[in-house]
């Protein structure tokens, strides 16, 4: 079958179409979705571009079912993945537990609307502490916090060969501006361009005669006792901390001399650059730091950007803490002040952020 | 004094099991066990369990196996046949898991008529957890949720599982309800349960009457009388779908 | 070039987000940075349909923004929608046979426009209204070649013209009537000019 991507293409779209040709070339064999606000183009680029290659599609009868049959198709051997929003990504939270305990590469886009509860359909970064920590566990995930079109692609070819690489549930985090939005980008094929692509592998189903060739494989994911699951969680957290130096990302706009260091994530970092670029050709020592991954968090490199002469720190999101709750148990401990804007639910602009420098200045 | 044969794909080192003495659950997985083995498809079988008693079968079979959550095997089981229709994908809950938290992956999976194969354990009442009420509690039926009775005006009527599910599955699918007091004809109707998903015909799903003296509180005749009399009366065994046509 | 900003509001049906579709096309395939956002809620009908479409050169920022230079609306109910995106700077057009209000106005902006553009379309055919709109805002704001935008809009209705080339020799006249309403009525100088209040 025809590759879908050949050598490097330049396109004009929105984020979720973007979401469904990196998948198609990333090698995505199945994806499993509930319909939502603001990901339906996924699944409606996915159902008709996926059946020109061979990628299957079911739409199941709520969004628990879509986390646990991307498990189950998982646990076969294959590369499945999901998108979902909101309340959506709430549901999901109990497979995506069970992805963590059980250690399968689930890949889920999640493109935040507003909350508590239905919220708005249109956006948000108020699903950070969900995605990061959600569920009833430690936060043993890798999530990618995109900017643009570019970065979606990027990304999410990413996620996929990360999740089966370490096997650890893994999320590319947009909202509803990147998902409805078209801007310019390039797709490619990732083998031209000498990306590793990491072959899956099932956990059931295996070759060989069982009692002759080999054993039974028994999937494991409840203990009898607190220490078997102790070891387990141990286990986990120690794998998690070895993957995370490798995983951990971030970009930097004039940190190297920044009095102010403006931190935002996702597409809010767009406005925190354009903010700083103002702020410069004002006299004004502005710099912009952005977590890429927000899980695992880059803190060992904002700690080192603190030590150089940072006077005050400004967290600026579309929730009401999340990011600087984040930031703030990574950075136990340092000596700047931290100021923020919060704006829930709602896009920041780079005026917004000027004024807020600015009125921290003076 | 001579055992009978374990079936070849129960896995020994995991005997003897951890089901209490009189339960029913290791009546239907030999039976499936049985069903299995006359059908050569062990090797390319895949076992997940439900939460609840059904759980401690999560080692019971030299199958590949896996856990998952309470109720979602059901989708669990979808997502892997989906994945590989090559593999025979067997899921085994009991009817709190079934019926109750996992009744909308049951009936949308139903109605999808996904190939796959359930096997669902009702013993009227959650057993792992200390006998609560069940939606297959019988009225009247003490439970630890409903100490002087299952009243159906509070807590409705039980769950006609085969029934409802025979009227929702299309062409090809496979409905029946089994009973451990009758084992011949429930191994029979898992075996067909199992041959329909390898011919690929649609959903398949038998429900099996089962005992549970820990939460009844029976000794062996109670409990046999119960399963018989009680559980038999209210629910009735036999094919309720079925696209094998009806030997002799 | 520097930044444009429009805003382009109307009902539902109004062919709001085509328009807007077609200028973000013409100004990719021009090789200029560009967002296009529809803002998109609960309803799928019915309501007011904005479009925000910026055009640069640089990377853009934000893809939704304060205040527009251009605000073009498209019904009566869309003024009163779309008068917070006008600011100083702002153009804010809106067609002639509106019954406007001071509530439906702006109460900064550069400049208020009105242009019979319904009217036009009548004479034209009323489902190249939107089409006679983008001529006006191309005319406004000359961020991208009408070359350019003439070929995406045979990118996005090609296939239509295909079947009737009549419709494309009416589209590139609506977009030909909206430049020209545009450039009369500034012509005119009857328009409200003001600075910002």
């Amino acid at each position: 079958m025809d590759k879908p991507v050949t050598g490097t293409k330049k396109v004009f779209m929105t984020g979720n179409e973007t979401v469904a040709w990196a998948a198609l070339a990333a090698g995505a064999d199945i994806m499993f979705g509930y319909p939502i606000t603001p990901q339906n183009e996924i699944m409606h680029y996915w159902t008709r571009l996926g059946t020109k290659y061979g990628r299957d599609f079911l739409q199941t009868e709520d969004e628990i079912s879509a986390g646990f049959t991307v498990c189950g198709a998982i646990i076969a051997g294959k590369k499945a993945f999901t998108a979902t929003a909101g309340p959506g990504n709430t549901l999901m939270q109990e497979p995506f537990s069970m992805a963590e305990a059980m250690r399968l590469p689930t890949v889920a886009i999640i493109q935040q609307r507003g909350g508590p509860s239905s919220g708005t359909v249109i956006y948000s970064q108020q699903e950070v502490t969900l995605t990061t920590y959600g569920g009833n566990g430690e936060g043993h995930r890798i999530v990618y916090s995109t900017a643009t079109h570019q970065e979606i692609y990027d990304y999410t070819i990413k996620a996929f060969n990360n999740a089966w690489k370490y096997r650890f549930p893994t999320f590319v985090l947009g909202d509803g501006y990147q998902a409805k939005m078209r801007e310019p980008l390039e797709i490619y094929d990732p083998e031209a361009r000498n990306i590793e692509m990491v072959i899956p592998s099932p956990l059931v189903g295996l070759p060989g005669r069982i009692g002759i060739e080999r054993e039974p494989q028994h999937l494991c994911n409840i203990y009898s006792l607190e220490d078997e699951l102790y070891e387990v969680v141990l286990q986990l957290q120690a794998e998690y901390d070895r993957m995370a130096p490798e995983l951990e990302e971030y970009q930097c706009r004039e940190c190297d001399d920044a009095e102010i260091l403006v931190v935002s994530h996702g597409v809010v970092s767009r406005s925190a650059d354009d903010a700083v670029r103002f702020l410069r050709a004002q006299g004004i020592k502005a710099g912009a730091f952005r977590p890429i991954t927000l899980r695992p968090f880059p803190g060992r490199a904002l700690r080192e950007i603190l030590q150089t002469g940072v006077k005050k720190m400004l967290i600026v999101e579309s929730a009401y803490g999340q990011l600087a709750r984040l930031l703030q148990q990574e950075i136990y401990g340092e000596n700047v002040p931290v100021e923020t804007l919060l704006m829930p639910g709602v896009g920041i602009i780079d005026a917004d952020i000027i004024s807020k420098v600015k009125s921290l200045i003076h | 004094m001579i055992q009978p044969d374990m079936p070849r794909t129960w896995y020994a080192p995991t005997k003897p099991h951890k089901f209490c003495p009189g339960c029913g659950h290791p009546l239907i997985l030999k039976a499936l066990g049985e069903a299995i083995d006359e059908l050569g498809i062990q090797n390319r079988t895949v076992y997940g369990c439900d939460i609840g008693c059904s759980l401690l079968s999560w080692n019971f079979f030299a199958l590949d196996s896996t856990q998952t959550h309470h109720g979602r095997t059901t989708p669990v089981m979808v997502g892997m046949k989906r994945a590989r229709p090559e593999l025979i994908c067997v899921g085994y809950m009991g009817d709190g898991g079934g019926y109750s938290i996992g009744s909308q992956h049951l009936v949308n999976s139903a109605i999808r008529n996904e190939k796959i194969t359930l096997i669902l354990a009702n013993n009227t009442n959650y057993a792992m957890t200390g006998g609560q009420l069940a939606p297959t509690t019988l009225p009247g039926q003490k439970t630890e949720t409903t100490p002087f009775g299952r009243d159906p005006e509070l807590t409705g009527h039980p769950t006609m599982g085969p029934e409802m599910i025979s009227s929702i599955t299309g062409e090809g699918a496979y409905v029946a309800r089994g009973t451990v007091a009758k084992y011949r004809q429930l191994k029979g109707f898992i075996k067909k349960a199992l041959q329909n998903q390898i011919e690929g015909n649609g959903f398949s799903f038998v429900e099996a009457l089962s005992t549970c003296p820990t939460n009844w509180r029976t000794n062996a005749k109670q409990t046999w009388n119960w399963l018989e009399d009680k559980m038999g009366a209210f629910y009735p065994v036999g094919e309720l779908k079925s696209p094998f046509r009806k030997e002799g | 070039m520097r930044l444009v900003r429009v805003v382009l509001a109307g009902e539902g049906g109004q062919g709001v987000q085509s328009a807007a579709e077609i200028m973000a096309e013409a100004a990719y395939e021009e090789g200029k940075q560009t967002i296009y956002i529809p803002n998109f809620g609960l309803e799928q009908r019915g309501g007011v349909s904005i479009a925000f479409l910026q055009v640069g050169d640089r990377r853009i920022g934000a893809p939704k923004f304060n205040k527009a230079d251009v605000v073009a609306a498209l019904s009566q109910r869309a003024m009163a929608r779309t008068r917070i995106y006008s600011g100083p700077d702002t153009i804010f057009m809106y067609d002639s046979s509106f019954e406007v209000t001071e509530e439906d106005l702006p109460t900064q902006y550069n400049m208020i426009l009105d242009i019979p553009a319904v009217e036009k379309s009548k004479e034209l055919n009323t489902r190249v209204f939107n089409v006679i709109i983008m001529g006006a805002v191309l005319e406004l704001t000359a961020m991208i070649p009408v070359e350019a935008t003439r070929n995406a809009l045979e990118k996005k209705l090609g296939y239509k013209f295909e079947k009737n080339p009549e419709l494309r020799e009416m589209n590139y006249r609506a977009m030909e009537v909206g430049r020209a309403l545009v450039r009369n009525r500034l012509k005119g100088g009857e328009m409200v000019c003001a600075s910002t209040t």
